[in-house]
Protein backbone atom coordinates (compact mmCIF):
# COMPACT_ATOMS: atom_id res chain seq x y z
CA UNK A 1 0.00 0.00 0.00
CA UNK A 2 2.51 2.63 0.92
CA UNK A 3 4.64 1.71 -2.24
CA UNK A 4 1.35 2.48 -4.02
CA UNK A 5 0.81 5.42 -2.48
CA UNK A 6 4.56 6.90 -3.07
CA UNK A 7 4.55 6.32 -6.61
CA UNK A 8 1.55 7.89 -6.86
CA UNK A 9 2.43 10.75 -4.82
CA UNK A 10 5.69 10.97 -7.22
CA UNK A 11 3.51 11.10 -10.02
CA UNK A 12 1.51 14.18 -8.80
CA UNK A 13 4.43 16.09 -7.49
CA UNK A 14 6.47 16.02 -10.66
CA UNK A 15 3.69 16.99 -12.94
CA UNK A 16 2.51 19.65 -10.92
CA UNK A 17 5.97 21.07 -10.57
CA UNK A 18 6.77 20.75 -14.13
CA UNK A 19 4.49 23.81 -15.10
CA UNK A 20 5.66 23.68 -18.96
CA UNK A 21 4.68 20.26 -19.59
CA UNK A 22 1.02 21.35 -17.85
CA UNK A 23 0.92 23.99 -19.84
CA UNK A 24 2.18 22.54 -23.09
CA UNK A 25 -0.46 19.68 -22.45
CA UNK A 26 -3.21 22.02 -21.95
CA UNK A 27 -2.36 24.57 -24.85
CA UNK A 28 -2.36 21.89 -27.32
CA UNK A 29 -6.37 20.83 -27.10
CA UNK A 30 -6.86 24.82 -26.35
CA UNK A 31 -5.77 25.08 -29.51
CA UNK A 32 -7.79 22.70 -31.30
CA UNK A 33 -10.71 23.63 -29.45
CA UNK A 34 -10.62 26.99 -30.81
CA UNK A 35 -8.91 26.77 -34.36
CA UNK A 36 -11.44 23.69 -35.34
CA UNK A 37 -14.47 25.17 -33.03
CA UNK A 38 -14.28 28.94 -34.79
CA UNK A 39 -13.17 27.18 -38.17
CA UNK A 40 -15.48 24.23 -38.91
CA UNK A 41 -18.92 25.78 -36.80
CA UNK A 42 -20.25 28.53 -39.48
CA UNK A 43 -19.85 25.49 -41.82
CA UNK A 44 -21.29 22.72 -39.82
CA UNK A 45 -23.91 24.75 -38.91
CA UNK A 46 -24.91 25.81 -41.96
CA UNK A 47 -25.51 21.98 -42.73
CA UNK A 48 -27.94 22.26 -40.32
CA UNK A 49 -26.37 19.74 -37.70
CA UNK A 50 -26.15 21.86 -34.96
CA UNK A 51 -23.77 23.45 -32.59
CA UNK A 52 -20.33 22.27 -33.51
CA UNK A 53 -18.76 22.84 -29.76
CA UNK A 54 -21.06 20.44 -28.82
CA UNK A 55 -20.04 17.95 -30.86
CA UNK A 56 -16.68 18.51 -30.80
CA UNK A 57 -15.80 19.22 -26.62
CA UNK A 58 -15.77 15.63 -26.13
CA UNK A 59 -13.80 14.49 -28.16
CA UNK A 60 -10.83 17.41 -27.29
CA UNK A 61 -11.43 16.06 -23.69
CA UNK A 62 -11.10 12.28 -24.65
CA UNK A 63 -7.98 13.76 -26.61
CA UNK A 64 -6.47 15.84 -23.82
CA UNK A 65 -6.75 12.72 -21.45
CA UNK A 66 -5.39 9.94 -23.43
CA UNK A 67 -2.43 12.09 -24.56
CA UNK A 68 -1.42 13.18 -20.84
CA UNK A 69 -2.00 9.55 -19.97
CA UNK A 70 0.19 8.19 -22.58
CA UNK A 71 2.70 10.41 -22.12
CA UNK A 72 3.04 10.31 -18.34
CA UNK A 73 2.84 6.81 -18.82
CA UNK A 74 5.56 7.16 -20.81
CA UNK A 75 7.83 8.65 -18.03
CA UNK A 76 9.59 5.22 -17.18
CA UNK A 77 11.44 5.62 -20.10
CA UNK A 78 12.99 8.81 -18.68
CA UNK A 79 13.35 6.83 -15.12
CA UNK A 80 15.21 4.31 -16.83
CA UNK A 81 17.51 6.79 -18.48
CA UNK A 82 18.22 8.90 -15.54
CA UNK A 83 18.90 5.91 -13.13
CA UNK A 84 16.00 6.39 -10.87
CA UNK A 85 14.23 3.08 -12.03
CA UNK A 86 16.93 1.42 -10.74
CA UNK A 87 16.03 2.58 -7.24
CA UNK A 88 12.91 1.29 -7.27
CA UNK A 89 13.94 -2.05 -8.63
CA UNK A 90 16.25 -2.53 -5.86
CA UNK A 91 13.63 -1.97 -3.51
CA UNK A 92 12.42 -4.66 -1.22
CA UNK A 93 8.44 -3.85 -3.03
CA UNK A 94 6.64 -5.62 -5.19
CA UNK A 95 7.25 -4.90 -9.08
CA UNK A 96 3.49 -5.01 -9.30
CA UNK A 97 3.00 -2.28 -6.60
CA UNK A 98 5.25 -0.16 -8.52
CA UNK A 99 3.50 -0.14 -11.60
CA UNK A 100 0.63 -0.43 -10.19
CA UNK A 101 1.14 3.10 -8.08
CA UNK A 102 2.85 4.61 -11.08
CA UNK A 103 -0.30 4.11 -13.51
CA UNK A 104 -2.73 5.23 -10.97
CA UNK A 105 -0.70 8.86 -10.55
CA UNK A 106 -0.70 8.92 -14.03
CA UNK A 107 -4.42 8.44 -14.35
CA UNK A 108 -4.64 10.88 -11.52
CA UNK A 109 -3.02 13.72 -13.43
CA UNK A 110 -4.37 12.72 -16.71
CA UNK A 111 -7.99 12.80 -15.27
CA UNK A 112 -7.13 16.08 -13.68
CA UNK A 113 -6.59 17.34 -16.90
CA UNK A 114 -9.54 15.80 -18.68
CA UNK A 115 -11.02 17.87 -16.36
CA UNK A 116 -9.28 21.43 -16.57
CA UNK A 117 -9.77 21.18 -20.39
CA UNK A 118 -13.64 20.33 -19.56
CA UNK A 119 -14.01 23.69 -17.84
CA UNK A 120 -12.49 25.55 -21.03
CA UNK A 121 -14.62 24.10 -23.09
CA UNK A 122 -17.39 25.30 -21.19
CA UNK A 123 -15.99 28.79 -21.23
CA UNK A 124 -15.74 27.89 -24.85
CA UNK A 125 -19.58 27.26 -25.04
CA UNK A 126 -19.58 23.90 -24.74
CA UNK A 127 -22.66 22.54 -22.68
CA UNK A 128 -23.11 19.07 -21.22
CA UNK A 129 -26.93 17.73 -22.29
CA UNK A 130 -27.85 16.84 -18.78
CA UNK A 131 -25.98 17.57 -15.29
CA UNK A 132 -26.90 14.06 -14.49
CA UNK A 133 -24.73 12.48 -17.40
CA UNK A 134 -21.51 14.30 -15.52
CA UNK A 135 -20.41 12.38 -12.85
CA UNK A 136 -20.84 9.31 -15.46
CA UNK A 137 -18.62 11.39 -17.85
CA UNK A 138 -16.27 11.84 -14.87
CA UNK A 139 -16.52 8.12 -14.35
CA UNK A 140 -15.46 7.20 -17.77
CA UNK A 141 -12.89 9.36 -17.85
CA UNK A 142 -10.93 7.99 -14.90
CA UNK A 143 -11.21 4.94 -17.06
CA UNK A 144 -9.87 6.48 -20.24
CA UNK A 145 -6.68 7.60 -18.13
CA UNK A 146 -6.46 4.30 -16.66
CA UNK A 147 -6.15 2.35 -19.90
CA UNK A 148 -3.92 4.71 -21.60
CA UNK A 149 -1.72 5.30 -18.72
CA UNK A 150 -1.25 1.62 -18.46
CA UNK A 151 -0.55 1.47 -22.03
CA UNK A 152 2.11 3.94 -21.99
CA UNK A 153 3.64 2.43 -18.73
CA UNK A 154 3.87 -0.87 -20.82
CA UNK A 155 5.22 0.51 -24.07
CA UNK A 156 7.67 2.08 -22.28
CA UNK A 157 8.59 -0.25 -20.32
CA UNK A 158 9.67 -2.44 -23.46
CA UNK A 159 12.04 0.74 -25.11
CA UNK A 160 15.09 1.31 -24.00
CA UNK A 161 15.38 5.02 -26.03
CA UNK A 162 13.99 7.97 -27.45
CA UNK A 163 13.98 6.50 -31.13
CA UNK A 164 11.28 4.19 -30.05
CA UNK A 165 9.56 6.95 -28.16
CA UNK A 166 9.79 9.30 -31.55
CA UNK A 167 8.05 6.32 -33.37
CA UNK A 168 5.19 5.58 -30.96
CA UNK A 169 4.08 9.03 -30.88
CA UNK A 170 4.42 8.92 -34.69
CA UNK A 171 2.54 5.97 -35.28
CA UNK A 172 0.31 5.41 -32.48
CA UNK A 173 -0.64 8.86 -30.32
CA UNK A 174 -1.03 10.83 -33.39
CA UNK A 175 -3.13 8.25 -35.58
CA UNK A 176 -5.52 7.98 -32.30
CA UNK A 177 -6.26 11.22 -32.63
CA UNK A 178 -7.07 11.96 -36.50
CA UNK A 179 -9.62 9.51 -36.96
CA UNK A 180 -11.67 10.85 -33.75
CA UNK A 181 -14.86 11.44 -35.55
CA UNK A 182 -15.73 13.91 -32.92
CA UNK A 183 -13.56 16.51 -33.99
CA UNK A 184 -14.05 16.47 -37.49
CA UNK A 185 -17.20 16.70 -38.32
CA UNK A 186 -16.72 15.17 -42.33
CA UNK A 187 -13.74 12.67 -41.69
CA UNK A 188 -11.39 14.43 -44.13
CA UNK A 189 -8.38 12.16 -44.58
CA UNK A 190 -9.45 8.92 -46.16
CA UNK A 191 -6.40 6.66 -44.92
CA UNK A 192 -7.79 7.40 -40.94
CA UNK A 193 -11.26 4.80 -42.28
CA UNK A 194 -9.15 2.23 -41.47
CA UNK A 195 -7.88 2.76 -38.02
CA UNK A 196 -11.11 4.59 -37.08
CA UNK A 197 -12.52 1.07 -37.28
CA UNK A 198 -9.60 -0.45 -34.81
CA UNK A 199 -9.87 2.86 -32.54
CA UNK A 200 -13.88 2.38 -32.29
CA UNK A 201 -14.05 1.93 -28.45
CA UNK A 202 -12.00 4.94 -27.60
CA UNK A 203 -14.38 7.25 -30.14
CA UNK A 204 -17.35 5.55 -28.63
CA UNK A 205 -16.34 6.48 -25.28
CA UNK A 206 -15.51 9.72 -26.09
CA UNK A 207 -18.65 10.71 -27.70
CA UNK A 208 -20.53 9.27 -25.33
CA UNK A 209 -19.30 10.82 -22.18
CA UNK A 210 -19.67 14.35 -21.25
CA UNK A 211 -23.53 13.72 -22.23
CA UNK A 212 -23.01 15.02 -25.95
CA UNK A 213 -26.41 14.53 -27.77
CA UNK A 214 -24.33 14.05 -31.25
CA UNK A 215 -25.82 10.52 -32.60
CA UNK A 216 -26.07 10.22 -36.11
CA UNK A 217 -23.34 8.81 -38.02
CA UNK A 218 -22.99 9.61 -41.51
CA UNK A 219 -23.40 5.71 -43.73
CA UNK A 220 -20.55 5.85 -45.25
CA UNK A 221 -18.14 5.95 -42.18
CA UNK A 222 -20.07 3.05 -40.68
CA UNK A 223 -17.31 0.34 -39.93
CA UNK B 1 29.90 -16.57 8.18
CA UNK B 2 29.40 -15.20 4.79
CA UNK B 3 27.73 -12.05 3.93
CA UNK B 4 28.59 -12.72 -0.08
CA UNK B 5 28.87 -15.96 -1.53
CA UNK B 6 29.79 -16.48 -5.08
CA UNK B 7 30.51 -19.46 -7.30
CA UNK B 8 31.60 -20.26 -10.74
CA UNK B 9 29.30 -17.29 -11.86
CA UNK B 10 29.16 -15.93 -15.60
CA UNK B 11 27.22 -13.87 -17.81
CA UNK B 12 27.24 -12.99 -21.63
CA UNK B 13 25.87 -10.40 -23.63
CA UNK B 14 25.40 -11.89 -26.86
CA UNK B 15 29.09 -12.69 -27.42
CA UNK B 16 30.48 -10.74 -25.12
CA UNK B 17 31.88 -12.66 -22.15
CA UNK B 18 31.21 -9.73 -19.23
CA UNK B 19 31.81 -11.80 -16.26
CA UNK B 20 33.67 -15.63 -16.93
CA UNK B 21 33.73 -17.90 -14.04
CA UNK B 22 34.21 -15.89 -11.10
CA UNK B 23 34.12 -17.32 -7.69
CA UNK B 24 34.59 -15.39 -4.11
CA UNK B 25 33.54 -14.94 -0.56
CA UNK B 26 33.11 -11.86 1.77
CA UNK B 27 32.70 -12.17 5.13
CA UNK B 28 30.55 -10.57 7.67
CA UNK B 29 31.86 -7.56 8.61
CA UNK B 30 33.90 -7.12 5.61
CA UNK B 31 35.65 -4.07 3.48
CA UNK B 32 36.15 -5.63 0.23
CA UNK B 33 37.02 -4.14 -2.80
CA UNK B 34 36.48 -5.35 -6.94
CA UNK B 35 39.41 -3.34 -8.35
CA UNK B 36 39.73 -3.33 -11.97
CA UNK B 37 39.86 -1.25 -15.37
CA UNK B 38 37.08 0.17 -17.40
CA UNK B 39 35.41 -2.67 -18.69
CA UNK B 40 36.34 -5.49 -16.30
CA UNK B 41 33.25 -6.56 -15.18
CA UNK B 42 32.44 -5.27 -11.91
CA UNK B 43 29.05 -3.23 -12.50
CA UNK B 44 27.60 -6.50 -14.08
CA UNK B 45 28.68 -8.46 -11.15
CA UNK B 46 27.40 -5.84 -8.61
CA UNK B 47 24.03 -5.98 -10.92
CA UNK B 48 23.73 -9.52 -10.10
CA UNK B 49 24.39 -9.61 -6.56
CA UNK B 50 21.74 -7.10 -6.72
CA UNK B 51 19.44 -8.72 -8.36
CA UNK B 52 19.00 -6.33 -11.30
CA UNK B 53 20.43 -8.80 -13.99
CA UNK B 54 20.19 -12.77 -14.22
CA UNK B 55 23.38 -14.19 -14.35
CA UNK B 56 24.26 -16.74 -17.43
CA UNK B 57 25.21 -19.68 -15.17
CA UNK B 58 26.56 -19.86 -11.73
CA UNK B 59 25.45 -18.91 -7.61
CA UNK B 60 25.26 -16.47 -5.76
CA UNK B 61 24.18 -16.23 -1.98
CA UNK B 62 23.61 -12.75 -0.54
CA UNK B 63 22.66 -12.42 3.25
CA UNK B 64 22.30 -16.11 2.75
CA UNK B 65 19.75 -16.07 0.45
CA UNK B 66 19.81 -16.52 -3.29
CA UNK B 67 19.19 -13.14 -5.02
CA UNK B 68 17.31 -15.02 -8.25
CA UNK B 69 14.82 -16.94 -5.78
CA UNK B 70 14.68 -14.69 -3.60
CA UNK B 71 14.97 -11.28 -4.55
CA UNK B 72 12.82 -9.79 -2.34
CA UNK B 73 14.67 -10.76 1.03
CA UNK B 74 17.43 -10.02 -0.86
CA UNK B 75 16.90 -6.63 -1.35
CA UNK B 76 16.07 -6.46 1.85
CA UNK B 77 19.28 -6.76 2.94
CA UNK B 78 21.56 -4.36 0.90
CA UNK B 79 21.91 -0.74 0.09
CA UNK B 80 23.56 0.17 -2.93
CA UNK B 81 25.35 3.07 -4.59
CA UNK B 82 25.11 2.94 -8.07
CA UNK B 83 28.19 3.89 -11.21
CA UNK B 84 25.25 6.21 -12.88
CA UNK B 85 23.31 8.52 -11.41
CA UNK B 86 19.93 6.94 -10.17
CA UNK B 87 17.90 9.72 -8.13
CA UNK B 88 14.91 11.85 -9.22
CA UNK B 89 15.99 15.00 -10.21
CA UNK B 90 12.75 16.43 -10.05
CA UNK B 91 12.28 15.90 -6.80
CA UNK B 92 13.96 17.87 -3.56
CA UNK B 93 17.02 15.93 -1.50
CA UNK B 94 14.63 15.67 1.29
CA UNK B 95 12.17 13.90 -1.14
CA UNK B 96 14.49 11.37 -2.61
CA UNK B 97 15.33 10.69 1.18
CA UNK B 98 11.93 9.95 2.23
CA UNK B 99 10.77 8.35 -0.53
CA UNK B 100 13.52 5.98 0.24
CA UNK B 101 12.75 5.45 3.47
CA UNK B 102 8.78 4.62 2.69
CA UNK B 103 10.05 1.93 0.40
CA UNK B 104 12.07 0.35 2.34
CA UNK B 105 9.70 0.73 5.33
CA UNK B 106 11.46 2.63 7.80
CA UNK B 107 8.88 3.87 10.45
CA UNK B 108 8.56 7.34 10.45
CA UNK B 109 10.11 8.58 13.82
CA UNK B 110 13.70 6.88 12.94
CA UNK B 111 12.96 8.09 9.32
CA UNK B 112 12.69 11.76 10.47
CA UNK B 113 16.10 11.62 12.44
CA UNK B 114 17.80 9.33 10.45
CA UNK B 115 17.68 11.32 7.20
CA UNK B 116 18.02 14.56 9.10
CA UNK B 117 21.39 12.63 10.66
CA UNK B 118 22.49 11.92 7.12
CA UNK B 119 21.91 14.80 5.45
CA UNK B 120 23.67 16.89 8.26
CA UNK B 121 26.88 13.76 7.94
CA UNK B 122 26.82 14.36 3.74
CA UNK B 123 27.00 18.07 4.54
CA UNK B 124 23.46 18.74 2.81
CA UNK B 125 21.28 19.46 5.28
CA UNK B 126 20.87 23.23 4.16
CA UNK B 127 19.94 22.17 1.22
CA UNK B 128 17.91 19.37 1.96
CA UNK B 129 14.85 21.44 0.16
CA UNK B 130 16.43 22.28 -2.61
CA UNK B 131 15.91 20.11 -6.28
CA UNK B 132 18.42 17.51 -7.07
CA UNK B 133 18.42 18.93 -10.60
CA UNK B 134 20.57 22.01 -9.21
CA UNK B 135 23.13 20.07 -7.35
CA UNK B 136 26.43 19.50 -8.75
CA UNK B 137 27.77 15.86 -9.37
CA UNK B 138 29.29 15.63 -6.34
CA UNK B 139 26.34 16.65 -3.88
CA UNK B 140 24.13 14.09 -5.78
CA UNK B 141 26.85 11.27 -5.26
CA UNK B 142 27.19 12.51 -1.69
CA UNK B 143 22.91 12.46 -1.38
CA UNK B 144 22.91 8.59 -3.67
CA UNK B 145 25.53 7.55 -0.81
CA UNK B 146 22.93 8.99 2.57
CA UNK B 147 19.98 7.42 0.78
CA UNK B 148 21.62 3.98 0.34
CA UNK B 149 22.59 3.94 4.62
CA UNK B 150 19.02 5.09 5.02
CA UNK B 151 17.59 1.71 6.00
CA UNK B 152 20.68 0.25 7.69
CA UNK B 153 21.38 -2.34 5.33
CA UNK B 154 23.29 -5.23 6.43
CA UNK B 155 25.53 -4.93 3.02
CA UNK B 156 26.35 -1.87 1.07
CA UNK B 157 27.96 -2.37 -2.29
CA UNK B 158 29.22 1.08 -3.96
CA UNK B 159 30.10 0.68 -7.39
CA UNK B 160 32.78 3.40 -8.22
CA UNK B 161 31.40 5.76 -5.19
CA UNK B 162 34.22 8.16 -5.17
CA UNK B 163 33.49 8.97 -9.18
CA UNK B 164 33.99 12.75 -9.28
CA UNK B 165 34.56 13.66 -5.68
CA UNK B 166 37.16 15.99 -3.90
CA UNK B 167 39.74 14.31 -1.76
CA UNK B 168 38.25 15.83 1.30
CA UNK B 169 34.81 14.26 0.69
CA UNK B 170 35.91 10.83 -0.73
CA UNK B 171 37.87 10.88 2.92
CA UNK B 172 34.81 11.99 4.68
CA UNK B 173 33.13 9.03 3.41
CA UNK B 174 35.42 7.22 3.75
CA UNK B 175 36.20 6.87 8.19
CA UNK B 176 32.11 7.27 8.08
CA UNK B 177 31.81 4.05 6.71
CA UNK B 178 34.88 2.50 8.00
CA UNK B 179 33.00 3.53 11.45
CA UNK B 180 29.51 2.29 10.54
CA UNK B 181 31.78 -1.06 9.52
CA UNK B 182 33.54 -1.05 12.79
CA UNK B 183 30.29 0.02 15.47
CA UNK B 184 27.34 -1.96 13.12
CA UNK B 185 29.58 -4.63 11.69
CA UNK B 186 28.01 -3.85 7.90
CA UNK B 187 29.51 -5.47 5.19
CA UNK B 188 31.00 -3.26 2.58
CA UNK B 189 31.66 -4.38 -1.15
CA UNK B 190 32.69 -1.42 -3.13
CA UNK B 191 34.52 -1.23 -6.76
CA UNK B 192 37.32 0.76 -7.55
CA UNK B 193 40.05 1.42 -9.91
CA UNK B 194 41.92 3.95 -7.76
CA UNK B 195 44.83 1.44 -6.10
CA UNK B 196 45.40 3.63 -3.52
CA UNK B 197 41.49 3.41 -2.47
CA UNK B 198 41.39 -0.48 -2.26
CA UNK B 199 44.93 -0.59 -0.45
CA UNK B 200 43.75 2.02 2.23
CA UNK B 201 40.74 0.75 2.77
CA UNK B 202 39.95 -2.41 1.52
CA UNK B 203 40.47 -5.79 3.91
CA UNK B 204 40.61 -8.07 1.03
CA UNK B 205 40.97 -6.90 -2.65
CA UNK B 206 40.21 -9.07 -5.79
CA UNK B 207 41.65 -7.62 -8.91
CA UNK B 208 39.21 -8.33 -12.05
CA UNK B 209 40.17 -8.11 -15.33
CA UNK B 210 37.99 -8.93 -18.85
CA UNK B 211 35.75 -10.73 -16.73
CA UNK B 212 37.87 -13.02 -14.52
CA UNK B 213 39.15 -12.70 -11.29
CA UNK B 214 43.58 -12.25 -11.75
CA UNK B 215 44.27 -12.12 -7.97
CA UNK B 216 42.57 -12.41 -4.46
CA UNK B 217 44.13 -10.96 -0.90
CA UNK B 218 45.19 -8.33 1.04
CA UNK B 219 47.09 -5.57 -0.34
CA UNK B 220 50.27 -7.14 0.72
CA UNK B 221 49.28 -10.26 -0.49
CA UNK B 222 49.07 -9.28 -3.88
CA UNK B 223 52.17 -7.12 -3.52
CA UNK B 224 54.22 -10.52 -2.86
CA UNK B 225 52.71 -12.34 -5.27
CA UNK B 226 54.18 -9.55 -8.05
CA UNK B 227 56.72 -9.27 -6.16
CA UNK B 228 56.13 -5.68 -6.45
CA UNK B 229 56.59 -3.19 -3.80
CA UNK B 230 53.17 -0.91 -4.76
CA UNK B 231 49.56 -2.27 -4.94
CA UNK B 232 49.88 0.02 -8.39
CA UNK B 233 52.84 -1.84 -9.62
CA UNK B 234 51.16 -5.52 -8.70
CA UNK B 235 47.94 -3.95 -10.79
CA UNK B 236 49.99 -3.08 -13.35
CA UNK B 237 51.90 -6.25 -13.32
CA UNK B 238 48.21 -8.89 -13.17
CA UNK B 239 46.49 -6.57 -15.59
CA UNK B 240 48.73 -5.07 -18.15
CA UNK B 241 49.65 -1.46 -19.35
CA UNK B 242 46.95 -1.38 -22.52
CA UNK B 243 44.95 1.65 -21.33
CA UNK B 244 41.03 0.96 -21.73
CA UNK B 245 38.36 2.18 -23.26
CA UNK B 246 36.36 4.67 -20.69
CA UNK B 247 32.16 4.39 -21.71
CA UNK B 248 31.62 7.64 -19.28
CA UNK B 249 30.52 9.49 -22.25
CA UNK B 250 27.09 7.16 -22.61
CA UNK B 251 25.00 8.94 -19.98
CA UNK B 252 25.82 12.87 -21.09
CA UNK B 253 24.59 11.64 -24.51
CA UNK B 254 21.09 10.65 -22.84
CA UNK B 255 21.09 14.03 -21.43
CA UNK B 256 21.99 16.12 -24.31
CA UNK B 257 19.28 14.00 -26.12
CA UNK B 258 16.98 14.62 -23.52
CA UNK B 259 17.40 18.77 -23.26
CA UNK B 260 16.85 18.86 -27.22
CA UNK B 261 13.45 17.14 -27.41
CA UNK B 262 12.03 18.72 -24.25
CA UNK B 263 13.11 22.16 -26.06
CA UNK B 264 11.51 21.25 -29.33
CA UNK B 265 8.26 20.03 -27.22
N1 LIG C 1 23.68 -4.44 -20.97
C1 LIG C 1 24.81 -4.76 -21.61
N2 LIG C 1 24.77 -5.18 -22.89
C2 LIG C 1 25.90 -5.50 -23.54
N3 LIG C 1 27.13 -5.44 -23.02
C3 LIG C 1 27.25 -5.03 -21.74
C4 LIG C 1 26.09 -4.65 -20.98
N4 LIG C 1 26.51 -4.28 -19.73
C5 LIG C 1 27.85 -4.40 -19.75
N5 LIG C 1 28.29 -4.86 -20.94
C6 LIG C 1 29.70 -5.14 -21.31
O1 LIG C 1 30.24 -5.97 -20.33
C7 LIG C 1 31.58 -5.60 -20.04
C8 LIG C 1 31.72 -5.31 -18.56
O2 LIG C 1 31.03 -4.12 -18.22
P1 LIG C 1 30.94 -3.54 -16.75
O3 LIG C 1 30.54 -4.62 -15.83
O4 LIG C 1 30.07 -2.34 -16.79
O5 LIG C 1 32.45 -3.11 -16.47
P2 LIG C 1 33.05 -2.23 -15.28
O6 LIG C 1 31.96 -1.87 -14.35
O7 LIG C 1 34.09 -3.09 -14.66
O8 LIG C 1 33.66 -1.02 -15.91
C9 LIG C 1 31.90 -4.43 -20.95
O9 LIG C 1 32.58 -4.91 -22.06
C10 LIG C 1 30.56 -3.89 -21.31
O10 LIG C 1 30.60 -3.30 -22.58
MG1 LIG D 1 31.31 -0.12 -13.78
Amino acid sequence: MKTIFVLWIRQLLRYGRSKSRMFGSLAQPVLFLVSLGFGFSTVFEKAGQGNYIEFLAPGIIAMSIIFTAIFTGMDVIWDRQFGFLKETLVAPVSRFSIMFGRTLGGATVATAQGAIVFLISLLAGFRPVSLALVPFAVVIMIMIAVLFTALGTMIASKLTDMHGFQLIINFLVMPLFFPFRSNFPFGGIAGCFIIYSWNKPAFVRSRRFAGSSYRNEPLWIRS
Amino acid sequence: MNSIEVHNLSKTFGDIEAVKDVSFDVKKGEIFAFLGPNGAGKSTTIKMLTTLLHPTSGTMRVDEKDPILHPEEVRRSFGIVFQDPSLDDELTAYENMNFHGLLYDVPKEIRQTRIDELLRFVELYDRKNSFVKEFSGGMKRRLEIARGLLHHPKIIFLDEPTLGLDPQTRNHMWSYLQELNITEGVTVFFTTHYMEEAERVAGRIAIIDHGSIVALGTARDLMEKTGTKTLEDAFLGLTGKKIRDDEAGKNDNIRMARRVWTARK
